[in-house]
Parts: C-alpha cells; structure tokens; sequence
C-alpha cells in the first residue's frame, strides 16, 4: 500500500523529517505516537500533498505509484484519505453538496458513474448515523460553526462516505470525551476490512485502546525510533515519552 | 497554491467569437443629424425625436462624471457608431423561421436555444441583438393576461400613450452623463406593461448581445407595473472577444403603482478584456424604479464581465410602506474595474430596505462596493439593513467599500455590517484533499459565499448564475 524511503522533509527551512522509513501493507493499522513537535503531523501533510512542506530525500511509494509525483487531488482520488486535527471552515457550502462533489470526482477516477442527489443522499444518511451526528449536518456549512467533536465526527464520516484505501487520522482524538472517542474509534473499526489501512497518529495512547493497531511506531526527531505491537503504546502511557533515552528527549523540546 | 488559482483564472473567453452576419451601421461620430437617423431608420414620430434631441442638448452641457473608484482612458464619444442593425432584419421576421440562421446559431453558442426555450421554460424572451429586437416569442400568452412584453421601438408605435407617459420619469433625461446619453440615442430595449391587478403568467427575460465592433449599444428598458400586479424580469448577456473597448450605457426605469411587486435580475458577463485590460466593455448603467404606497421592488444582479463597470441599480421609496432590495454579486478578476452599488432612497413612512453585497475580487482587479441610504424627513420609521462583504483571491486585487448614510429623520434606523475574507490555503487544501481540482474548490468557495444572493434569484437563473460563476473562475471571464 505505502512506502516510505529515507524520507527528509522541512518546513521553513526548518528540518522536521530526518530519514523515515515506514512500510504498510494492505489492511494494517498503525499507530504513529511521538511526542509533541516530533514530525507526526507532517507525516500526514506530507503524505497528502500540502503545500509548504519540502521534501529534500526520499521516496514514496503509494499503490505502486509515485506519491511525491502526485497532485493533492490525485492522491485523494487514488484512495488517500486525511482527517484532519483542525478542519477548516468553508462558510455558506453545505457539507451535502461538499461530500457529494468530493464522492463524485472520486467515483469518477474509478471509472464509476455519478451518484445521484437521491443516491446519494442515502449513503450520506447511513454515514451520519454511524458517527452519530444528526442529519442537520448535511444541510449546515462545511464544519461552519461546528464544536471540536463535531468536527471531528464530521471527518470520519466523510471517510466512511468517500472508501478511501489509505486513511490517514491525524490526533482524530484530541479534545475528544469519552463518549465522542467512542463514537469515532467505532467509525474507524466499521471500515476495517482487512484491504483498508490506517495511519492513526495520536499522542495518547488512549485512543488504541479502541483501535486495535497491528503495529505502533514512536516518531522522534524525525525518526521512527521504535517499532513495535500494540504494547508499545502501553509502554509510552506508563513511562511517556522520556524513555526513548537522552538524546532524543533533548531535540523533543525543541 | 496561489499559483493554482491563478492559472485557473487566466483561461480564455468562451463566448469571445464574432458571428458573421451582415450589418447595416452607421459611421463613427455623434451629432444631431445622427440622432435624426437613428429616429428616421426607426420610423419614430415627432415627439420621440424631440425628446431625444433635447436628451442631447443636455448631455452637450454635461461633464463626465470622475468620481467612480474606476481608471480609463478618456472615451472619444466621436469615435463611436450609435446604430448597427443586422441586415436581414430589414423586414423583421415574424416567427423563428424567418430569423438568420447565422443568428440562431449564435444563441445556440451561448446556450439560448429559443426552440427550447420556448416549448421548456415556458420563458418569454425578447432577444436584442446589437440594436434591433429579432425575436420575440409568447407574445400571444401574454396577451391574453393583458401583459405587454415588446421591444421599446415597437411600443413607441403601438403603445404611444404608456410610452410618453412613463418614459424618462424614473431616470429623467438629464439624469446623468451617460442616462443624458442613452436617452439622446437609444436603439432598442425592452417595453413592459403589467395591467392592474395581473400577476405576470411567466418570467420575462431579454438576452443581450452586442456583436458589432466599435458599436456602442444603447438600451433603454421601461417597466411599468400597475396597481397590485406583480412581474419577474431576466436580464442576461455576454459579448464576443474583440479588441477596442465598447462603450454600453444602459437606462432601465421601474415604475411600481401601488402594491406592486418587480423583480429584476441579471446576469451579465460582457468581455472583461484580456489580462492586460486591453479591451472589454465599458458598462455605465442607470437602474432606477420608484415605488409607490406598498410597494416592493427587487434588483438581484450577478455581475461578472465588462472591464468597467459603474452601476447602481437604486429604489426611490415615495410611497408608504414601501420596500426596496438590492442582492448583488460582483466578480472581478483580471485588471477589471467595479465600482457599483445601489441607492436607497427613504422618502415615505415605515419604508424599508435591504442591500446585500457581495464582492470578489481576483487577479489584479479592483472592486468596489458603493451605496447610499437616504432617510428623508418625512420617513418616519424608516429602516434599513445593509451587509457588504468582500471576498479577496490572490494578494494583488483590491476590495473597496464606500458606504454613504444620510439621515434626516431621528426615528429611522441604518444598519451597515461588512466584512473582509480570503479564500485561504487551508480552504484550498481541504477540497483538493477530498478530491476537488483547484477551479472547483474556489468555484465552491465562491459559490458558498455567494448563496444569500443566489437564493433570491429565479430557480433556473440561480443554476445559470452558478454555473456563470464556475466559468468565470476557470478564467474564461470575469
């Protein structure tokens, strides 16, 4: 599904990915922890397409295909799906008629045909019933006015409407309750389907508890310093971050 | 990512193609003995010419006016044609059949199909190509409503008594610079007469189209809506591509009786001119209507041609209770230049109005919002509310606002709300990461920030606006 060479990356000049590696075969799940400012988050810009980040080494690998070669909608349309941590606002478009052209142009790159406002309308109900948010939502401006966990729930259920292949979560958990990461780990177990995968970047272990990742890596200093199972993640709940040993913990500040 | 929206705003104009057909056209220059012609080739009587005469006596004694937020050079009002008429209209046709086919097939190239439209829409149109009308379809239906919806040439001859009665007393002919000058040599337009009472049957619309190069195309519409009837109005255009600028100078007056309604809307996308602003329309247009007791005028207009474009379709408010709207969306890209608005003019008691405004601005355009509120002494009551916002794409256009609020009268409220925004990276992102190319994400953008406007449009004209707009963003306008 997706690898990544020796993958160096910067941001205003500002070296941020020193030399990742990371291979995903179709249907894993994994967990990317690290601490703050580690390169979690541009791991999924990167991977998506945005622009700013620069990518000075490396090769990525993306269904066979060269994802740096790619243009963001490419990627999309390929089946690269981002949930965003902080979902922007676009005032006056309704998420219905945002999701159905986003559905349509991905139908399209798969030699689908169209769905039509009924047709789609009906997948879009199914979706919002799965991440529990009300129908309401359809007809509101894309995440105008939405609180955090809305927003958020509103991400996943873009992904359930959308099948991508590669689904990229980015802290999907932050600033969420209990109830609410419920609600969206049980998004995300829906559409595990043994083909699907998942990069789910999280600082807190928390959120692994309801998704079951089959591996967990620890990003520091733009590095994948540690791979690992599941228990991993349990490891960096009981001791944080520190044990990742001295050198580490320093640049982590920065 | 600016890049991107760049280059998709730097495609060509799609509707830039001249149509070959021959025309009859006078030479360049103004003059009395032109206006003679205009009104001769029109077969006019008497008093039309006169009217028109003293119309020019008064634009003699005129200045142009300077103090638009607009850049041009100065217009050689020698060097324009004031008649082009296509030839094969000599003897107008009397159906579809008899029209030029050249003619069809340039609606068809625009997406007028008539054939359609006429057994479909169930829409009325009254085609004005350059100055002559050459179509003008369910007259009969209209008819039999008692509703009048002819070409204003036509309605001087059979409709004498309305014409003289209501012509110039909306906009009168020493109004302004340019209104001086449409009434001194205006080729055609549209005639709209709603009886008392009448609730017109259909939407009545008028595709414009100036063809001729270097003909300045001079329309003048007057709608009249007795007591208690109530009308729809379409206006829509585009132009082909051509080099020299072409002045247009449009007068539309809306008489509204007591408790009548009149809803007009535009669309216009006329050739903004090429990157550099070489060409393009110059459009000075005077809108007004005056509403008696009760009632309600609505100007809607989605402006996205024209390289100038100085419009301010206004409301006087005479009567009590009296209401006045203005929804505008104003597109600017390339080096195009809007300065436009509307007047709200409070005269009467418990009047109100409604302006809602937006602007977006790209590529290295200026665009500018300008309205008046004026509550009179005697508008006791009286209320306005006006929200104008801007929307900026790229770093190098410009969004302006000019808000004038006068107020004679203690017990009448103004409100005035504006905001500035961009289409932001984040914005652009997120679409293209659900798989939206980049003309689509701003078209959507643009669309939503639109949609106050849009919803006060006629059904099939808000699709045609939407998709005006998507045009325009691939950069085949403005």
């Amino acid at each position: 599904m997706l690898k990544i060479k020796n993958l160096h990356a910067s941001v205003e000049q500002k070296d941020i990915l020193k030399g990742l590696n990371l291979e995903i075969k179709p249907g894993e799940v994994h967990a990317i922890m690290g601490p703050n400012g580690a390169g979690k988050s541009t791991l999924g810009f990167i991977l998506s397409g945005c622009e700013g980040y620069e990518v000075s080494e490396g090769q990525i690998e993306f269904q066979g295909d060269d994802l740096l070669d790619m243009a963001i909608e490419e990627r999309a349309r390929k089946g690269l799906f981002l949930a965003f941590q902080y979902p922007v606002e676009i005032p006056g478009v309704s998420n219905m008629t945002f999701m159905k052209e986003s559905v349509n142009a991905i139908r399209e790159q798969r030699g689908e045909t169209p769905l039509t406002a009924t047709q789609f309308l009906k997948k879009a109900k199914e979706a919002c019933k799965q991440v529990q948010l009300s129908l309401d939502f359809l007809k509101r401006g894309v995440n105008e006015g939405f609180s955090g966990g809305e927003k958020k729930r509103n991400e996943i259920m873009q992904m359930i409407l959308l099948e991508p292949n590669l689904c990229i979560l980015d802290e999907s958990d932050s600033g969420l309750d209990v109830d609410a990461l419920q609600v969206v780990a049980n998004g995300v177990n829906s559409q595990r389907d043994g083909k699907r995968s998942f990069i789910i970047i999280t600082h807190y272990q928390r959120l692994l508890d309801y998704i079951k990742p089959d591996y967990v890596h620890i990003l520091a200093n733009g590095k994948v310093v540690r791979s690992g199972d599941a228990s991993l993640a349990t490891d960096v709940e009981k001791e944080g971050y520190a044990f990742l040993g001295q050198d580490n913990a320093e640049e982590t500040n920065a | 990512m600016s890049e991107q929206i760049e280059q998709a705003l730097s495609r060509k104009y799609d509707a830039g193609f001249v149509s070959d057909i021959e025309s009859e056209t006078f030479p360049a220059g103004l003059d009395e003995e032109v206006i003679r012609r205009i009104s001769t080739m029109k077969e006019e009587p008497d008093w039309m010419l006169a009217w028109r005469l003293r119309a020019y006596s008064s634009w003699l004694s005129m200045e142009e006016p300077e103090w638009a937020h607009v850049n041009y050079p100065k217009i050689d009002f020698k060097a324009i044609s004031y008649y082009s008429a296509p030839k094969s209209m000599k003897d107008k046709p009397q159906s579809l059949d008899e029209v030029d086919p050249e003619l069809l097939r340039t609606y068809e190239k625009l997406g007028i199909p008539l054939y359609e439209q006429e057994m479909l829409a169930g829409v009325a149109v009254d085609a004005v190509f350059d100055s002559v009308s050459v179509v003008t379809t369910y007259r009969a239906k209209l008819e039999e409503a008692g509703v009048i919806f002819c070409p204003i040439s036509e309605a001087v001859h059979k409709y004498p008594e309305l014409v003289k009665k209501y012509l110039g007393t909306v906009v009168p002919r020493s109004d302004n610079y340019f209104a001086a000058l449409n009434s001194a040599v205006f080729t055609d337009g549209s005639f709209v007469y709603i009886p008392k009472g009448v609730r017109c049957p259909m939407e009545l619309s008028t595709y414009f189209r100036i063809n001729e190069q270097n003909t300045g195309q001079f329309e003048r519409t007057l709608i009249v809506a007795e007591e208690g009837s109530h009308v729809s109005y379409l206006e829509g255009c585009t132009a082909p591509q051509r080099d020299e600028n072409q002045l247009h100078a449009a007068v539309v007056e809306l008489v509204v009786m007591d408790d009548a309604q009149i809803k007009y809307s535009t669309v216009q996308n006329w050739y903004p001119g090429d990157e550099n602003g070489k060409g393009g329309i110059y459009n000075f247009v005077t809108k007004r209507a005056l509403c008696h007791t009760n009632a309600k005028v609505s100007w809607t207009q989605v402006e996205t041609g024209s390289a100038i474009t100085w419009k301010y379709p206004s409301c006087i408010l005479k009567g009590d209770n009296s209401v006045g709207e203005f929804y505008s969306v104003a597109l600017t890209r390339g080096m195009q230049q809007a300065d436009t608005g509307t007047k709200m003019i409070h005269l009467g008691k418990n009047t109100k109005s409604t302006i809602i405004s937006k602007g977006i601005s790209a590529g290295k355009s200026n665009n500018t919002y300008r309205g008046l509120v004026h509550m009179g002494a005697k508008a006791d009551g009286a209320r306005n509310f006006t929200q104008c916002d801007s929307l900026l794409i790229g770093d190098r256009c410009g969004a302006h606002t000019f808000p004038y609020i006068e107020s004679r009268n203690p017990s009448a409220i103004v409100e005035h709300e504006a905001t500035t925004s961009k289409v932001s990276d984040e914005q652009m992102f997120l679409c293209q990461q659900r798989g939206l190319d980049p003309e689509k994400a701003v078209s959507m953008i643009v669309n939503g920030f639109c949609k106050e406007v849009f919803k006060e449009l006629p059904m099939e004209f808000a699709v045609e606006a939407g998709k005006l707009l998507e045009i325009s963003l691939e950069g085949s306008i403005g």
